[in-house]
């Protein structure tokens, strides 16, 4: 193995402008005449807005423009699409509201877009935006998704304020199981909504070329094509063509960098109404209010054994709360990215789940890391953790039991997916190992001798990730394809240039792909340049999200490798006098076979534009672009453990050890691959442990800075043992299953079931707070 | 408007600015020394962490005016004749960083970290770094890069 090439962990390209100061995101760049864009925000959560006064701002220092809904009415600009048709137990699809990028005549929740000011400087257009007088009559708030249903009503095309009713599973099956099942362990959970975060706020830059009748915008986004794509055809309506979306240094994502928002929207359309290039940058307080925030489910679990303790059914009943409004794919995350799941890594036969999805005057809620995966483990892990306690068997033993074996692959489950490869029980006992699972119970006297509680909690994960095969994805609803665009151009000086769909914002692709890349043509990792982010110079691509980067793009590059040594090999028989079936590639260079000829792929790619020696039947050039639809999803998969300490005194948790195994299938670069998960992890522990989005009956957010955001910090965790195990993919090139999201989606409910097991009691909601904590070990002690 | 002038990375500088202009306006708008980054308006984040007359300091919590004849030192002014600082190697090597946004502020505060206490354990680190959010990298090999970084510069 080369140190640079797959399997090595290679330190990362991007890093020195990163660390030198030169990253370049989107807030560090400037357009000569910019102007600066303030939203007016609606400061209620639920009113008609019966008149907007713009006078008075229009008419502030450096105002250029004060622009409302109505401007962008009469320019027939669109709503925001949600992009997937989910159809309802009744065979209706989803109710879908109209979304204008400025509310026509109502808000629907704080935070909501009521109109825009562009000044000549960023603080002119904040001072002005202050005095736009909004006309507000105000409507009773429906915040409470347990109530939605009976609240006053966000939309009139959403009866009942019900966005569908939704199922998948065989509900006679699953209650004719469970009321033959030896014990039904039946747990209520509440999936705490979250505020993604990412340290960088959203921005975008657009502007208008009226000599070429075209926009550019630069934006925080974690995919410039499906961007365009969603501005050009349903917003705007402007010709793609005619639309250049550049994502540069992207601070972060975790899902909330996918969507098509307001903002954005309003920037392109106002660059070409005033003529002059519009900057918008959010502050952390807009990220709050109006990024679209994650999770928020309420569901009720029941599992049943036999006997044995062998799992005969699960039956899942869920509340998801959507927000005021449908963000670009809403509707898949609580049915297709979570009911699908709910087989864990069991062979429970039978599963039934059902979904209602509602509106509230809440921002929107949509993909956060892990999307859909964490809500279906944390329901999995904790009732498994709970039957074990209830029937008294080891929890660890109980999954052990269930596990789907090594040899059951492909396994089809009862919720719709077919898992690639796995071996759960090996990832299991490495988790055990590195925990001392053993040595548990003399940890637990020594934290009671101290006057402290000790708990130990595991999470058994399983995701779907790579997303998706596009004929599947279209099947369930999807308007758009899943695919990956991948480019390799070699240079005809030998260097070589990759062009990515897939975008990073964290990821570290210029490193990974510069490696496979580096790896499988031979040329130096040196002369390896990515480029991502930018539709005017990479193939149409979905960019990055559900973990596909390299199991998506990664494996488009890989095709397209395959085809520069593929032409290569013709263009190298024909300098040598061979016939291309004799001619062999390894490492760089082309041989014929049993000779010593050879030539390197350097001095072939010079032939190929310097072709005055080349075969006839043959196009100069060595560019090979691929698109990579997936087969199927990729299945990682593993164990993590927590083991923390409560002092009753206090409510305060310390995490005493965390083991995490994961199965990613193959690892292209190890120090990149744990850095994810080590991420993943302490998003899961904030949201286990610390963070909670919370808004007041009247719909005010009260966790709206980080203030009052618990944001997970240093001090509140601690290092982590991560390992892997590594069982490759079946049906991609790379044997590569994506390890983006696995901290995310298995963190919550290892911490939880460790928090319980220290508690005694399962009744204790995310996030385990001090306060809430401190109640229940301060009643524990006095009933004792 | 105020004048104000200071040496932000050993180059003395003199601009007009209002009165309410943040240090981190100045430094991004006024320089273009975009490598100090905005991460939040509560001055929790700790992105925009530099050295102003050699302590770290929220330069979101100070106007540029208070900086009146101060040494200021931003990420920009880290490295010296294109050598990375021991502190920016570091978290190359032990990759503390993902998406590089809170990355100026955690070496700026790392930096003073070492300057401040020398050595430091594990636990004292991650006190330390409780001004500055990351994201990303579960802390973890921030806090690797920092104790490696902490001894590169003190060797």
């Amino acid at each position: 193995m080369p140190d640079t090439g797959i399997g090595a962990s290679v330190r990362r390209k991007e890093d020195q402008r990163f660390l030198t100061g030169k990253g370049r995101y989107t807030d560090d760049l400037n357009r000569p005449g910019q102007v600066h864009a303030v939203f007016v925000r609606s400061p209620h959560a639920h009113a008609t807005v019966a008149s907007v006064n713009i006078a008075a701002a229009a008419a502030a220092p450096g105002v250029i423009a004060v622009l409302t809904g109505k401007d962008m009415e009469a320019d027939g600009v669109g709503s925001l699409p949600c992009g997937w048709t989910v159809t309802d137990k009744h065979g209706e699809p989803h109710k879908a509201p109209d979304h204008f990028p400025l509310v026509r005549d109502k808000v629907r929740y704080v935070g909501d877009h009521v109109a825009v000011v562009l000044a000549e400087s960023a603080i002119q257009a904040k001072d002005a935006a202050e005095l736009v007088e909004v006309d507000y009559q105000m409507l009773p708030a429906n915040v409470d998704p347990s109530k939605a249903m009976d609240g006053p009503l966000l939309h009139d095309n959403a009866p009942s304020n019900l966005c569908y009713d939704w199922e998948l599973g065989d509900q006679a099956a699953v209650d004719e199981a469970l009321s033959r099942a030896a014990h039904v362990t039946t747990v209520d959970l509440v999936n705490n909504r979250l505020i993604p975060n990412a340290i960088e706020p959203r921005a975008a830059i657009a502007e208008f070329d009226t000599g070429t009748d075209s926009y550019t915008l630069y934006s925080t986004s974690q995919n410039p094509h499906l961007l365009r794509l969603i501005l050009c055809a349903f917003v705007l309506g402007i010709p793609e063509s005619k639309l250049r979306v550049i994502a540069p240094d992207v601070g972060g994502g975790f899902g909330s960098k996918i969507y098509c928002y307001a903002e954005e929207t309003v920037c392109t359309w106002a660059a070409r109404k005033t003529g002059r290039p519009v900057k918008w940058t959010g502050e952390r307080s807009e990220s709050f209010l109006a990024d679209a925030h994650g999770r928020d489910h309420m569901t009720r679990v029941q599992l049943g054994m036999d006997a044995e303790g062998k799992f005969v059914a699960m039956k899942v009943d869920t509340t998801a709360n959507l927000g005021a409004y449908l963000s670009n794919f809403a509707t898949c995350v609580p049915t297709y990215l979570y009911a699908t799941l709910l087989a864990g890594q069991y062979t429970t036969p039978v599963i039934h789940c059902n979904v209602k999805a509602v509106f509230t005057n809440t921002a929107p809620v949509d993909a956060y890391r892990g999307a859909g995966r964490p809500e279906a483990t944390y329901v999995i892990e904790r009732v498994v953790e709970a039957a074990a306690r209830e029937i008294g068997v080891d929890p660890a033993e109980l999954r052990k039991r269930n596990f789907v074996p090594p040899d059951a692959f492909p396994y089809a489950t009862p919720v719709a997916l077919t898992y690639d490869s796995g071996q759960y029980a090996l990832a299991m006992d490495k988790a055990l190992e590195l925990i001392d699972y053993a040595g548990f119970p003399a940890r637990r006297e020594a934290s009671k001798a101290k006057g402290k509680l000790r708990g130990i909690g595991f999470s058994a994960y399983i995701e779907a990730c790579g997303i998706a095969p596009s004929a599947v994805v279209g099947s369930l609803g999807a308007g758009v394809g899943l695919y990956e665009s991948g480019q390799v151009r070699f240079n005809p000086t030998g260097t070589v240039s990759v062009f990515t769909g897939s975008h990073s914002h964290g990821q570290g692709h210029e490193t990974t792909f510069s490696q496979l890349v580096s790896d499988t043509l031979g040329v130096p990792i040196e002369n390896v340049e990515v480029v991502h982010g930018d539709t005017g110079s990479i193939p149409f691509g979905m960019g990055t999200y559900g973990s596909r980067s390299l199991a998506v793009g990664g494996s488009a590059l890989s095709k397209a490798c395959d085809k520069i040594i593929e032409k290569g090999k013709k263009i190298a028989a024909h300098l040598m006098e061979a016939s291309v079936d004799d001619i062999e590639f390894d490492q760089g260079t082309f041989r014929v076979a049993g000779t010593d000829k050879e030539k390197a792929i350097g001095e072939i790619a010079f032939a190929a534009y310097v072709p005055h020696n080349y075969p006839e039947d043959l196009e100069p050039g060595l560019d090979e672009t691929s698109f990579y639809d997936p087969l199927n999803f990729t299945y990682p998969a593993g164990t993590h453990v927590c083991e923390l300490e409560i002092d009753p005194e206090t409510g305060v948790i310390e995490i005493a050890d965390w083991a995490a195994v994961d199965d990613f299938g193959k690892v292209v670069n190890p120090m990149i691959v744990e850095g994810q998960v080590h991420g993943g992890i302490a998003q899961g522990v904030g949201q286990a442990m610390l963070e909670n989005c919370v808004y007041d009956a009247d719909g005010q957010l009260l966790t709206g800075s980080y203030m009052d955001y618990c944001m997970p910090r240093a001090d509140d965790l601690p290092s982590f043992k991560v390992e892997t195990t590594e069982t490759p993919c079946p049906h991609n090139p790379l044997g590569v299953k994506g390890c983006g999201e696995a901290g995310a989606i298995a963190a919550p409910a290892a911490f939880m079931n460790a928090v319980t097991d220290a508690l005694g009691t399962e009744d204790i909601a995310m996030p385990a707070s001090p306060e809430k904590v401190w109640r229940i070990a301060q009643a524990a002690q006095a009933a004792e | 408007m105020p004048s104000v002038t200071m040496t932000v990375n050993g180059q003395q500088v003199t601009r007009d600015v209002e009165g309410r202009t943040l240090l981190t306006d100045f430094l991004r708008q006024d320089l273009a020394l975009t490598g100090t980054h905005v991460g939040c308006d509560t001055s929790q984040c700790g992105a925009c962490v530099v050295h102003v007359d050699g302590k770290s300091v929220k330069a979101c919590t100070m106007l540029a005016v208070q900086a009146e004849g101060a040494e200021v030192t931003t990420i920009e002014g880290l490295a010296q004749n294109g050598e990375l600082h021991p502190m920016q190697a570091a978290f190359k090597e032990h990759h503390g960083l993902q998406c590089g946004f809170c990355t100026p502020g955690m070496v700026m505060s790392a930096v003073d970290l070492v300057n401040t206490k020398g050595e430091a354990s594990e636990t004292e680190i991650r006190d330390w770094l409780e001004g500055n959010i990351c994201r990303c990298t579960g802390y973890h090999n921030i806090v690797k890069a920092i104790q490696a970084g902490a001894k590169a510069m003190r060797s």
